[in-house]
Protein backbone atom coordinates (compact mmCIF):
# COMPACT_ATOMS: atom_id res chain seq x y z
CA UNK A 1 0.00 0.00 0.00
CA UNK A 2 2.76 2.47 0.94
CA UNK A 3 4.73 1.87 -2.24
CA UNK A 4 1.55 2.48 -4.27
CA UNK A 5 0.99 5.69 -2.33
CA UNK A 6 4.58 6.75 -3.01
CA UNK A 7 4.20 6.05 -6.73
CA UNK A 8 0.98 8.03 -6.66
CA UNK A 9 2.98 10.83 -5.01
CA UNK A 10 5.20 11.10 -8.08
CA UNK A 11 2.22 10.96 -10.45
CA UNK A 12 0.18 13.53 -8.53
CA UNK A 13 3.12 15.90 -8.19
CA UNK A 14 3.84 15.65 -11.92
CA UNK A 15 0.20 16.39 -12.81
CA UNK A 16 -0.11 19.29 -10.35
CA UNK A 17 3.23 20.76 -11.39
CA UNK A 18 2.19 20.66 -15.04
CA UNK A 19 -1.16 22.26 -14.15
CA UNK A 20 0.56 25.08 -12.24
CA UNK A 21 3.04 25.68 -15.05
CA UNK A 22 0.22 25.71 -17.62
CA UNK A 23 -1.87 28.09 -15.52
CA UNK A 24 1.15 30.31 -14.93
CA UNK A 25 1.82 30.51 -18.68
CA UNK A 26 -1.86 31.16 -19.45
CA UNK A 27 -2.14 33.86 -16.78
CA UNK A 28 1.04 35.62 -17.84
CA UNK A 29 -0.02 35.63 -21.47
CA UNK A 30 -3.59 36.84 -20.71
CA UNK A 31 -2.84 39.76 -18.39
CA UNK A 32 -0.33 42.54 -18.67
CA UNK A 33 2.61 42.72 -16.29
CA UNK A 34 1.31 46.04 -14.94
CA UNK A 35 -1.95 44.41 -13.84
CA UNK A 36 -0.29 41.34 -12.35
CA UNK A 37 2.15 43.41 -10.30
CA UNK A 38 -0.33 46.14 -9.35
CA UNK A 39 -0.69 45.07 -5.69
CA UNK A 40 0.55 47.71 -3.25
CA UNK A 41 1.25 47.45 0.45
CA UNK A 42 -0.90 49.51 2.80
CA UNK A 43 -3.80 50.28 0.48
CA UNK A 44 -6.46 49.31 3.02
CA UNK A 45 -4.77 51.25 5.79
CA UNK A 46 -4.72 54.35 3.62
CA UNK A 47 -8.50 54.13 3.34
CA UNK A 48 -9.58 52.91 6.77
CA UNK A 49 -7.00 54.14 9.29
CA UNK A 50 -6.76 57.87 9.81
CA UNK A 51 -4.70 57.76 13.00
CA UNK A 52 -6.52 60.66 14.58
CA UNK A 53 -6.73 59.77 18.26
CA UNK B 1 -18.07 41.26 -29.09
CA UNK B 2 -16.82 38.58 -26.74
CA UNK B 3 -13.37 40.14 -26.84
CA UNK B 4 -14.79 43.56 -26.01
CA UNK B 5 -16.70 42.18 -23.07
CA UNK B 6 -13.65 40.30 -21.92
CA UNK B 7 -11.48 43.41 -22.12
CA UNK B 8 -14.07 45.46 -20.27
CA UNK B 9 -14.34 42.92 -17.45
CA UNK B 10 -10.59 42.41 -17.14
CA UNK B 11 -9.28 43.70 -13.80
CA UNK B 12 -7.14 46.82 -13.85
CA UNK B 13 -5.65 46.05 -10.48
CA UNK B 14 -5.27 42.87 -8.43
CA UNK B 15 -4.37 42.38 -4.81
CA UNK B 16 -4.42 39.63 -2.19
CA UNK B 17 -7.89 38.63 -1.09
CA UNK B 18 -9.21 39.71 2.34
CA UNK B 19 -11.18 36.61 3.28
CA UNK B 20 -9.67 35.28 6.52
CA UNK B 21 -10.90 35.42 10.11
CA UNK B 22 -9.40 34.68 13.55
CA UNK B 23 -9.89 30.92 13.12
CA UNK B 24 -7.72 30.96 10.01
CA UNK B 25 -5.05 32.92 11.86
CA UNK B 26 -5.16 30.28 14.62
CA UNK B 27 -4.96 27.51 12.00
CA UNK B 28 -1.96 29.14 10.37
CA UNK B 29 -0.02 29.66 13.62
CA UNK B 30 -0.88 26.44 15.44
CA UNK B 31 -0.74 24.49 12.17
CA UNK B 32 2.87 25.50 11.59
CA UNK B 33 3.89 24.77 15.18
CA UNK B 34 1.98 21.67 16.27
CA UNK B 35 4.35 19.28 14.52
CA UNK B 36 6.88 20.38 17.15
CA UNK B 37 4.93 18.42 19.77
CA UNK B 38 5.08 15.33 17.55
CA UNK B 39 8.83 15.54 17.03
CA UNK B 40 11.76 17.81 17.85
CA UNK B 41 11.08 19.04 21.39
CA UNK B 42 12.12 15.70 22.84
CA UNK B 43 15.74 16.12 21.72
CA UNK B 44 15.95 18.61 24.61
CA UNK B 45 15.72 15.53 26.88
CA UNK B 46 18.84 14.15 25.20
CA UNK B 47 20.72 17.34 26.09
CA UNK B 48 19.51 17.73 29.65
CA UNK B 49 17.11 14.99 30.76
CA UNK B 50 13.34 14.80 31.03
CA UNK B 51 12.98 17.47 33.70
CA UNK B 52 15.10 19.82 31.58
CA UNK B 53 12.58 19.33 28.75
CA UNK B 54 9.80 20.53 31.07
CA UNK B 55 11.78 23.52 32.39
CA UNK B 56 12.57 24.46 28.80
CA UNK B 57 8.94 23.94 27.75
CA UNK B 58 7.82 26.65 30.15
CA UNK B 59 10.86 28.93 29.80
CA UNK B 60 10.69 28.86 26.02
CA UNK B 61 6.94 29.28 26.47
CA UNK B 62 7.78 32.57 28.13
CA UNK B 63 9.95 33.52 25.13
CA UNK B 64 7.13 32.78 22.72
CA UNK B 65 4.48 34.46 24.85
CA UNK B 66 6.66 37.58 24.60
CA UNK B 67 6.94 37.03 20.84
CA UNK B 68 3.16 36.64 20.50
CA UNK B 69 2.39 39.74 22.58
CA UNK B 70 4.95 41.93 20.83
CA UNK B 71 3.97 40.62 17.42
CA UNK B 72 0.27 41.17 18.08
CA UNK B 73 0.82 44.81 18.96
CA UNK B 74 3.04 45.68 16.02
CA UNK B 75 1.17 43.62 13.43
CA UNK B 76 -2.22 44.96 14.45
CA UNK B 77 -0.73 48.29 13.38
CA UNK B 78 1.44 47.27 10.40
CA UNK B 79 -1.05 45.00 8.64
CA UNK B 80 0.84 43.91 5.54
CA UNK B 81 1.93 40.68 3.89
CA UNK B 82 5.49 39.98 4.87
CA UNK B 83 4.62 40.41 8.55
CA UNK B 84 7.80 41.18 10.46
CA UNK B 85 9.48 42.26 7.22
CA UNK B 86 6.99 45.12 6.85
CA UNK B 87 7.41 45.92 10.54
CA UNK B 88 11.21 46.09 10.24
CA UNK B 89 11.00 48.26 7.13
CA UNK B 90 8.91 50.91 8.84
CA UNK B 91 10.46 50.78 12.30
CA UNK B 92 14.17 49.94 11.87
CA UNK B 93 15.05 50.39 8.19
CA UNK B 94 15.49 48.68 4.82
CA UNK B 95 18.64 46.64 5.59
CA UNK B 96 17.05 45.14 8.70
CA UNK B 97 13.88 44.46 6.71
CA UNK B 98 15.81 42.65 3.99
CA UNK B 99 17.50 40.45 6.60
CA UNK B 100 14.23 39.75 8.41
CA UNK B 101 12.60 38.66 5.15
CA UNK B 102 15.50 36.29 4.52
CA UNK B 103 15.14 34.88 8.06
CA UNK B 104 11.45 34.31 7.36
CA UNK B 105 11.94 32.65 4.00
CA UNK B 106 14.71 30.38 5.34
CA UNK B 107 12.90 29.52 8.57
CA UNK B 108 9.69 28.56 6.77
CA UNK B 109 11.24 26.86 3.76
CA UNK B 110 13.52 24.75 5.96
CA UNK B 111 10.59 23.93 8.20
CA UNK B 112 8.57 22.87 5.16
CA UNK B 113 11.49 20.67 4.08
CA UNK B 114 11.72 19.17 7.61
CA UNK B 115 8.01 18.35 7.54
CA UNK B 116 8.19 16.64 4.16
CA UNK B 117 11.17 14.57 5.36
CA UNK B 118 9.33 13.73 8.58
CA UNK B 119 6.27 12.47 6.69
CA UNK B 120 8.47 10.31 4.44
CA UNK B 121 10.41 8.98 7.47
CA UNK B 122 7.18 8.17 9.35
CA UNK B 123 5.71 6.28 6.41
CA UNK B 124 9.03 4.50 5.79
CA UNK B 125 9.09 3.28 9.39
CA UNK B 126 5.76 1.52 8.78
CA UNK B 127 6.27 0.51 5.14
CA UNK B 128 8.72 -2.31 5.71
CA UNK B 129 10.78 -3.91 2.93
CA UNK B 130 10.41 -2.83 -0.67
CA UNK B 131 10.15 0.84 0.23
CA UNK B 132 13.14 2.18 -1.73
CA UNK B 133 14.56 5.69 -2.04
CA UNK B 134 12.35 6.20 -5.12
CA UNK B 135 9.28 5.73 -2.92
CA UNK B 136 10.72 7.87 -0.13
CA UNK B 137 11.31 10.72 -2.56
CA UNK B 138 7.89 10.19 -4.10
CA UNK B 139 6.29 10.94 -0.73
CA UNK B 140 8.41 14.10 -0.35
CA UNK B 141 7.60 15.30 -3.87
CA UNK B 142 3.91 14.51 -3.41
CA UNK B 143 3.73 16.48 -0.16
CA UNK B 144 5.59 19.57 -1.36
CA UNK B 145 3.96 19.87 -4.78
CA UNK B 146 0.41 19.04 -3.63
CA UNK B 147 0.54 21.62 -0.85
CA UNK B 148 2.10 24.18 -3.19
CA UNK B 149 -0.81 23.61 -5.61
CA UNK B 150 -3.28 24.07 -2.75
CA UNK B 151 -1.59 27.35 -1.83
CA UNK B 152 -1.53 28.38 -5.49
CA UNK B 153 -5.29 27.78 -5.73
CA UNK B 154 -6.27 30.17 -2.93
CA UNK B 155 -5.61 31.18 0.66
CA UNK B 156 -9.14 30.48 1.98
CA UNK B 157 -9.15 26.82 0.98
CA UNK B 158 -5.54 26.45 2.13
CA UNK B 159 -6.29 27.65 5.64
CA UNK B 160 -9.66 25.87 5.83
CA UNK B 161 -7.77 22.64 5.21
CA UNK B 162 -5.18 23.69 7.76
CA UNK B 163 -7.86 24.37 10.34
CA UNK B 164 -9.36 20.88 9.99
CA UNK B 165 -6.12 18.89 10.00
CA UNK B 166 -4.60 20.99 12.80
CA UNK B 167 -7.70 20.50 14.94
CA UNK B 168 -7.63 16.72 14.34
CA UNK B 169 -3.91 16.52 15.20
CA UNK B 170 -4.48 18.56 18.37
CA UNK B 171 -7.50 16.50 19.41
CA UNK B 172 -5.36 13.37 19.04
CA UNK B 173 -3.08 14.71 21.81
CA UNK B 174 -6.11 15.36 24.03
CA UNK B 175 -7.54 11.89 23.34
CA UNK B 176 -4.18 10.26 24.07
CA UNK B 177 -3.90 12.24 27.31
CA UNK B 178 -7.28 11.10 28.62
CA UNK B 179 -6.82 7.54 27.35
CA UNK B 180 -3.82 6.98 29.61
CA UNK B 181 -5.82 7.97 32.71
CA UNK B 182 -3.64 10.88 33.85
CA UNK B 183 -5.58 11.09 37.12
CA UNK B 184 -4.28 7.66 38.11
CA UNK B 185 -0.49 7.41 38.09
CA UNK B 186 0.59 3.76 38.04
CA UNK B 187 -2.26 2.49 35.87
CA UNK B 188 -0.59 3.34 32.57
CA UNK B 189 1.69 6.26 33.37
CA UNK B 190 4.77 5.89 35.58
CA UNK B 191 6.24 9.34 35.97
CA UNK B 192 7.76 8.53 39.38
CA UNK B 193 9.72 5.63 37.90
CA UNK B 194 10.77 7.43 34.73
CA UNK B 195 11.88 10.69 36.36
CA UNK B 196 13.78 10.23 39.61
CA UNK B 197 15.97 12.65 41.58
CA UNK B 198 19.00 10.83 40.14
CA UNK B 199 18.10 11.14 36.46
CA UNK B 200 15.94 14.28 36.39
CA UNK B 201 18.86 16.51 35.34
CA UNK B 202 21.65 14.09 34.34
CA UNK B 203 23.97 16.87 33.08
CA UNK B 204 22.98 19.53 35.61
CA UNK B 205 21.99 23.06 34.63
CA UNK B 206 24.34 23.26 31.64
CA UNK B 207 22.21 20.45 30.18
CA UNK B 208 19.13 22.61 30.64
CA UNK B 209 20.77 25.48 28.77
CA UNK B 210 21.99 23.14 26.00
CA UNK B 211 18.43 21.89 25.60
CA UNK B 212 17.15 25.37 24.71
CA UNK B 213 18.16 24.68 21.12
CA UNK B 214 15.53 21.97 20.76
CA UNK B 215 13.05 23.57 23.15
CA UNK B 216 12.42 26.16 20.43
CA UNK B 217 10.68 23.38 18.56
CA UNK B 218 7.77 23.40 21.04
CA UNK B 219 6.52 26.68 19.55
CA UNK B 220 8.62 27.53 16.45
CA UNK B 221 6.50 29.34 13.89
CA UNK B 222 3.65 30.85 15.94
CA UNK B 223 4.82 34.26 14.76
CA UNK B 224 3.87 33.13 11.24
CA UNK B 225 0.33 34.34 11.89
CA UNK B 226 1.44 37.83 10.88
CA UNK B 227 2.00 36.77 7.28
CA UNK B 228 -1.78 36.65 6.91
CA UNK B 229 -2.08 40.32 7.86
CA UNK B 230 -3.02 41.50 4.39
CA UNK B 231 -5.57 38.73 3.88
CA UNK B 232 -7.59 38.93 7.10
CA UNK B 233 -10.83 40.89 7.10
CA UNK B 234 -9.98 42.75 10.31
CA UNK B 235 -6.25 42.71 11.09
CA UNK B 236 -6.58 44.73 14.30
CA UNK B 237 -8.99 42.12 15.72
CA UNK B 238 -8.13 38.83 14.06
CA UNK B 239 -4.36 38.86 14.43
CA UNK B 240 -4.15 39.39 18.21
CA UNK B 241 -7.06 36.97 18.83
CA UNK B 242 -5.71 34.28 16.55
CA UNK B 243 -2.12 34.59 17.75
CA UNK B 244 -2.85 34.68 21.48
CA UNK B 245 -5.41 31.85 21.21
CA UNK B 246 -2.79 29.89 19.28
CA UNK B 247 -0.20 30.46 21.99
CA UNK B 248 -2.59 29.31 24.72
CA UNK B 249 -3.43 26.20 22.67
CA UNK B 250 0.25 25.39 22.27
CA UNK B 251 1.16 25.93 25.93
CA UNK B 252 -1.55 23.45 26.93
CA UNK B 253 -0.59 21.01 24.15
CA UNK B 254 3.13 21.16 25.02
CA UNK B 255 2.51 20.52 28.72
CA UNK B 256 0.18 17.55 28.02
CA UNK B 257 2.68 16.14 25.53
CA UNK B 258 5.54 16.33 28.02
CA UNK B 259 3.46 14.74 30.79
CA UNK B 260 2.37 11.76 28.70
CA UNK B 261 5.76 11.12 27.08
CA UNK B 262 7.78 11.67 30.27
CA UNK B 263 5.53 9.19 32.07
CA UNK B 264 5.93 6.46 29.46
CA UNK B 265 9.59 6.40 28.41
CA UNK B 266 12.99 6.92 30.06
CA UNK B 267 14.91 10.07 29.19
CA UNK B 268 17.55 8.19 27.19
CA UNK B 269 14.88 6.93 24.79
CA UNK B 270 12.80 10.11 24.87
CA UNK B 271 15.85 12.11 23.76
CA UNK B 272 16.61 9.65 20.98
CA UNK B 273 13.31 8.87 19.26
CA UNK B 274 12.00 10.86 16.32
CA UNK B 275 8.39 10.10 17.26
CA UNK B 276 7.70 10.73 20.97
CA UNK B 277 3.91 10.93 20.67
CA UNK B 278 3.66 8.05 18.23
CA UNK B 279 5.83 5.96 20.55
CA UNK B 280 3.66 7.01 23.50
CA UNK B 281 0.67 5.69 21.56
CA UNK B 282 2.52 2.40 20.96
CA UNK B 283 3.57 2.10 24.62
CA UNK B 284 -0.04 2.22 25.78
CA UNK B 285 -0.45 -1.17 24.08
CA UNK B 286 -3.52 0.03 22.20
CA UNK B 287 -3.39 -0.41 18.41
CA UNK B 288 -6.15 2.18 18.04
CA UNK B 289 -4.09 4.80 19.88
CA UNK B 290 -0.97 3.86 17.93
CA UNK B 291 -2.68 4.27 14.54
CA UNK B 292 -4.38 7.44 15.72
CA UNK B 293 -0.98 8.95 16.63
CA UNK B 294 0.52 7.72 13.36
CA UNK B 295 -2.15 9.54 11.37
CA UNK B 296 -1.94 12.59 13.64
CA UNK B 297 1.85 12.79 13.15
CA UNK B 298 1.37 12.93 9.41
CA UNK B 299 -1.49 15.45 9.67
CA UNK B 300 0.54 17.72 11.96
CA UNK B 301 3.47 17.67 9.53
CA UNK B 302 1.13 18.36 6.59
CA UNK B 303 -0.44 21.33 8.39
CA UNK B 304 2.97 22.72 9.20
CA UNK B 305 4.30 22.37 5.66
CA UNK B 306 1.10 23.92 4.30
CA UNK B 307 1.41 26.98 6.56
CA UNK B 308 5.11 27.31 5.81
CA UNK B 309 4.50 27.45 2.04
CA UNK B 310 1.92 30.17 2.67
CA UNK B 311 4.28 32.23 4.83
CA UNK B 312 7.50 31.84 2.85
CA UNK B 313 5.69 32.85 -0.34
CA UNK B 314 4.21 35.99 1.31
CA UNK B 315 7.64 37.10 2.57
CA UNK B 316 9.21 36.53 -0.86
CA UNK B 317 6.30 38.31 -2.55
CA UNK B 318 6.72 41.33 -0.26
CA UNK B 319 10.40 41.61 -1.13
CA UNK B 320 9.45 41.73 -4.81
CA UNK B 321 6.74 44.33 -4.23
CA UNK B 322 9.26 46.73 -2.69
CA UNK B 323 11.85 45.96 -5.37
CA UNK B 324 14.20 44.42 -2.83
CA UNK B 325 14.02 41.54 -5.31
CA UNK B 326 12.85 41.76 -8.96
CA UNK B 327 9.24 43.01 -9.11
CA UNK B 328 8.42 39.90 -11.15
CA UNK B 329 7.94 38.10 -7.82
CA UNK B 330 5.23 40.51 -6.72
CA UNK B 331 2.64 39.22 -9.20
CA UNK B 332 -0.78 38.30 -7.80
CA UNK B 333 -2.93 35.75 -9.59
CA UNK B 334 -5.99 37.63 -10.94
CA UNK B 335 -8.33 34.70 -10.32
CA UNK B 336 -6.95 32.97 -7.22
CA UNK B 337 -5.53 36.17 -5.64
CA UNK B 338 -2.34 34.45 -4.46
CA UNK B 339 1.35 35.34 -4.96
CA UNK B 340 1.58 32.53 -7.50
CA UNK B 341 5.05 33.22 -8.89
CA UNK B 342 6.59 33.28 -5.42
CA UNK B 343 4.82 30.03 -4.52
CA UNK B 344 6.09 28.36 -7.69
CA UNK B 345 9.61 29.77 -7.37
CA UNK B 346 10.07 28.25 -3.92
CA UNK B 347 8.89 24.74 -4.95
CA UNK B 348 12.15 23.58 -6.63
CA UNK B 349 14.19 25.10 -3.79
CA UNK B 350 12.22 23.13 -1.20
CA UNK B 351 12.46 19.96 -3.28
CA UNK B 352 16.23 20.35 -3.71
CA UNK B 353 16.81 20.78 0.04
CA UNK B 354 14.41 17.93 0.86
CA UNK B 355 16.29 15.54 -1.43
CA UNK B 356 19.81 16.43 -0.24
CA UNK B 357 19.48 17.58 3.40
CA UNK B 358 18.81 15.45 6.46
CA UNK B 359 16.20 16.25 9.11
CA UNK B 360 18.70 17.51 11.72
CA UNK B 361 20.34 20.00 9.32
CA UNK B 362 17.03 21.32 8.00
CA UNK B 363 15.63 21.79 11.52
CA UNK B 364 18.80 23.56 12.70
CA UNK B 365 18.77 26.05 9.80
CA UNK B 366 15.11 26.73 10.55
CA UNK B 367 15.76 27.25 14.27
CA UNK B 368 18.75 29.53 13.62
CA UNK B 369 16.77 31.78 11.31
CA UNK B 370 13.92 31.81 13.81
CA UNK B 371 16.09 32.89 16.75
CA UNK B 372 17.76 35.64 14.69
CA UNK B 373 14.28 36.82 13.90
CA UNK B 374 13.14 36.84 17.57
CA UNK B 375 16.22 38.81 18.57
CA UNK B 376 15.22 41.45 16.05
CA UNK B 377 11.70 41.54 17.52
CA UNK B 378 12.94 42.46 21.00
CA UNK B 379 14.77 45.49 19.59
CA UNK B 380 11.96 46.31 17.19
CA UNK B 381 9.28 46.75 19.86
CA UNK B 382 11.46 49.11 21.91
CA UNK B 383 12.08 51.25 18.82
CA UNK B 384 8.39 51.11 17.92
CA UNK B 385 7.27 52.34 21.34
CA UNK B 386 9.95 55.07 21.34
CA UNK B 387 9.17 56.37 17.86
CA UNK B 388 5.39 56.06 18.07
CA UNK B 389 4.42 56.15 21.78
CA UNK B 390 0.99 54.98 22.96
CA UNK B 391 -1.65 57.42 21.81
CA UNK B 392 0.23 58.60 18.72
CA UNK B 393 -1.17 55.91 16.37
CA UNK B 394 -4.06 53.47 16.49
CA UNK B 395 -3.13 50.05 17.84
CA UNK B 396 -5.39 46.98 17.58
CA UNK B 397 -3.72 45.56 20.68
CA UNK B 398 -1.36 47.00 23.29
CA UNK B 399 0.82 44.47 25.08
CA UNK B 400 1.24 44.88 28.86
CA UNK B 401 4.35 45.31 31.04
CA UNK B 402 6.49 46.95 28.34
CA UNK B 403 9.55 46.73 28.24
CA UNK B 404 9.63 43.53 30.36
CA UNK B 405 8.58 41.15 27.52
CA UNK B 406 11.23 42.69 25.24
CA UNK B 407 13.94 42.24 27.90
CA UNK B 408 12.86 38.64 28.62
CA UNK B 409 12.79 37.88 24.92
CA UNK B 410 16.27 39.32 24.34
CA UNK B 411 17.83 37.45 27.28
CA UNK B 412 16.25 34.13 26.27
CA UNK B 413 17.43 34.62 22.67
CA UNK B 414 21.00 35.14 23.90
CA UNK B 415 20.78 31.93 25.98
CA UNK B 416 19.40 30.06 22.97
CA UNK B 417 22.23 31.31 20.73
CA UNK B 418 24.68 29.97 23.33
CA UNK B 419 22.84 26.63 23.32
CA UNK B 420 22.98 26.45 19.52
CA UNK B 421 26.68 27.33 19.62
CA UNK B 422 27.28 24.39 21.98
CA UNK B 423 25.73 21.91 19.58
CA UNK B 424 25.90 23.45 16.12
CA UNK B 425 28.61 26.15 16.29
CA UNK B 426 29.76 25.61 12.69
CA UNK B 427 26.23 25.97 11.28
CA UNK B 428 25.63 29.07 13.41
CA UNK B 429 28.81 30.69 12.09
CA UNK B 430 28.04 29.70 8.49
CA UNK B 431 24.52 31.10 8.75
CA UNK B 432 25.69 34.42 10.20
CA UNK B 433 28.35 34.73 7.45
CA UNK B 434 25.63 34.03 4.87
CA UNK B 435 23.45 36.85 6.23
CA UNK B 436 26.43 39.25 6.30
CA UNK B 437 27.24 38.47 2.65
CA UNK B 438 23.59 38.94 1.66
CA UNK B 439 23.48 42.25 3.57
CA UNK B 440 26.54 43.50 1.67
CA UNK B 441 24.94 42.47 -1.62
CA UNK B 442 21.75 44.32 -0.71
CA UNK B 443 23.52 47.47 0.51
CA UNK B 444 26.03 47.85 -2.32
CA UNK B 445 24.05 46.44 -5.25
CA UNK B 446 20.36 45.77 -4.86
CA UNK B 447 19.21 48.85 -2.94
CA UNK B 448 19.84 51.10 -5.97
CA UNK B 449 16.74 49.56 -7.58
CA UNK B 450 14.46 50.34 -4.64
CA UNK B 451 12.11 53.32 -4.93
CA UNK B 452 12.94 54.72 -1.55
CA UNK B 453 9.90 56.87 -0.92
CA UNK B 454 7.39 54.27 -2.07
CA UNK B 455 8.44 51.52 0.32
CA UNK B 456 7.06 53.27 3.43
CA UNK B 457 3.34 52.81 3.08
CA UNK B 458 1.80 53.26 6.55
CA UNK B 459 -0.10 56.54 6.92
CA UNK B 460 1.52 57.32 10.25
CA UNK B 461 2.63 60.64 11.68
CA UNK B 462 6.34 61.37 11.73
CA UNK B 463 8.15 59.37 14.42
CA UNK B 464 9.02 61.19 17.61
CA UNK B 465 12.36 62.95 17.33
CA UNK B 466 12.31 63.28 13.51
Amino acid sequence: MWTTLANAGWAISAVLLLWMLYDWFRTDSTYSEDVLTSSREGEIEAVSEKHKI
Amino acid sequence: MANTASAASAPQKVSLSRVLGPAHVWALGVGIVLVGEYTGWNFAADKGGTLAALIICWTIGLLYTSVAMIDSEVTSTVAAAGGQYAQAKHIVGPLMAFNVALYLVFAYTMLEVSNAILIADTIKSYAGEGFESWHYEGIIAGVIVTLAALNYRGVLMTLNVNFVITAVAYLAIIVLFFSVQPWSQGTVLRLGEMVTPDNALPYGWIGVIAGFHWGIWYYLGIEGTTQAAEEVRSPARSLPYGTMAGMITLLVGASLTWYVCASLMPWQYLGYTYYPLLDAGKLTGSKTLEYMMFIATILAALASANGCINDAARAWFSLGRDRYLPTWFSAVHPKYRTPYRSILFLVPIALAFAFIANLGQAITFSILSGVLHYTFMSVNIVMFRNKWPLGSIRRGYTHPFHPLPAIVLFILCVVTFFAIFLGYGAQLTAMVVFYIVMSLWFHFYRYRYVRRGEQFTMPWPKPRGY
